[in-house]
């Protein structure tokens, strides 16, 4: 058992004790267990899945964010992180469509955007569509 | 002595007034609820962040590459000047101007360029002639992580180019309720995070997938959390400005509401006196 806490801007996500967490890292997914070495890495939009407890697996999608290991204390700031429960899917694909749109309207030249921002938006709405419909 | 109908006349537009004032008074209030507790809830936040940003400069010292860690010899400094895009909220605006200008008074042989969010800064500081080269207006209530993002990338570009070399924030800070400090806070270059040696954490992580490029990903959130925790301080300590100062407003005009009914009962009486004591003389003269 170690602690997780998945903080964001707006809230403490969660904060108790797990059993094993697994979290998407800019390099690919990655496992921590108990007795994980120090760790700092960062993560990019994708599923989080741990056990709690009482062995109950909870998936959460999680935008960009960073996770530190050690001493068995795992953090995990996230500009954004929900429960696969609590996503707003039909937000989510309005949010896809509106950047699909938008990108072809800077590839067009009619929109004056950074197609990076726009790009990141779309994988986020993406993650969260995805990460719901394969809980659902 | 004013006559009866002035007096009346007086009592309305005081009380009308008041009921501005009270009703002003009440929206501040539940808006600072509301700020209060974005303040409350970004704090475990940011302090999460400071933790995980000086275990990373423990765990790779002597090796923080980052440009927002650059110190320069300095030609110029930017001052990012936070109030409110409403007044009617006491001296909440006139005392973070007096601050920015105790600073900005120091600053002698450095250029000083200004960035304005809120529309009384960009108010203030255009009728004084400061050059601003950002401004940014009604931002309040709408205030999230898009918009200070703005700022945030504005600022960080103009530091990392090199078109300043110092950013400062002037805003301020929600101690509590009845508790608000301007304050000067350096933005950029950061400081060097400090390592606390003794606080048991170990200093052989692993980084993923190396600690430049944790770096370059987590100082720009840093950058960005403090900027937003600025922001909400400086919103929450406006309300709560706001809220203060037109209770007093509502308390002012109670006690006036007092005094002129006190002088129009006053009046009144002289009036009835008066009259009364014609009566009586006409009455007297008809008598012979």
């Amino acid at each position: 058992m170690f602690r997780l806490s998945i903080v964001t801007p707006e809230k403490v996500v969660y904060d108790a004790d797990i059993r094993s967490l697994v979290v998407p890292g800019v390099d690919g997914y990655l496992g921590v267990l108990s007795q994980h070495a120090p760790l700092i890495t960062a993560l990019k939009p994708g599923k989080i899945e741990f056990r709690d407890s009482d062995n109950s697996t909870h998936f959460l999608a999680v935008s960009n964010g960073f996770l530190e290991v050690s001493n068995n204390i795992a953090t995990l700031l996230a500009d954004a992180a929900e429960d696969a429960d609590d996503i707003d899917v039909e937000r989510a694909r309005k949010a896809l469509e509106r950047a699909e749109s938008n990108l072809a309207a800077v590839y067009r030249g009619e929109l004056d955007a950074d197609a990076a921002e726009i790009r990141a938006a779309m994988e986020r709405a993406h993650n969260r569509i995805r990460i719901f419909d394969s809980t659902h | 002595m004013p006559t009866l109908r002035e007096v009346q006349k007086r009592i309305r537009t005081v009380k009308s007034t008041a009921r501005i004032t009270k009703a002003m008074e009440m929206v501040a209030a539940a808006k600072l609820r509301r700020a209060q507790a974005r303040v409350e809830q970004a704090k475990p936040y940011a302090a999460k962040m400071d933790e995980m940003l000086s275990h990373l400069a423990l765990a790779s010292t002597g090796e923080i590459v980052h440009p927002y860690f650059e110190e320069r010899p300095i030609r110029k400094k930017t001052l990012v000047v936070i109030a409110s895009d409403r007044g009617l909220c006491g001296s909440f605006n006139t005392n973070v101007f007096r601050k920015a200008d105790t600073w900005l008074a120091e600053q002698t042989g450095t250029d000083v360029e200004i960035v304005a969010v809120g529309k009384r800064p960009v108010d203030y500081y255009k009728r004084r002639q400061w050059p601003i080269i950002d401004s940014h207006i009604d931002w309040g209530g709408q205030l999230d992580y898009d918009r200070a993002r703005k700022i945030v990338t504005f600022l960080t570009e103009r530091f990392v180019t090199g078109a300043t070399d110092e950013i400062c924030l002037v805003f301020t800070r929600f101690l509590s309720l009845v508790k608000y400090q301007q304050v000067v806070d350096k933005y950029l270059p950061i400081s060097r995070p400090e390592v606390a040696e003794d606080s048991g954490t170990v200093s052989d992580y692993i980084f993923e997938p190396s600690s430049e490029q944790i770096y370059a990903a987590l100082m720009p959130s840093y950058a960005t959390t403090k900027m937003v925790t600025a922001l909400a301080e400086s919103f929450a300590s406006e309300h709560g400005s706001r809220m203060m100062a037109m209770g007093n407003a509502t308390k002012n005009a109670d006690e006036m509401t007092q005094t002129l009914t006190l002088d129009y009962n006053k009046a009144r009486q002289t009036q009835i006196t008066k009259e009364l004591l014609e009566v009586v003389g006409g009455a007297e003269a008809l008598k012979g």
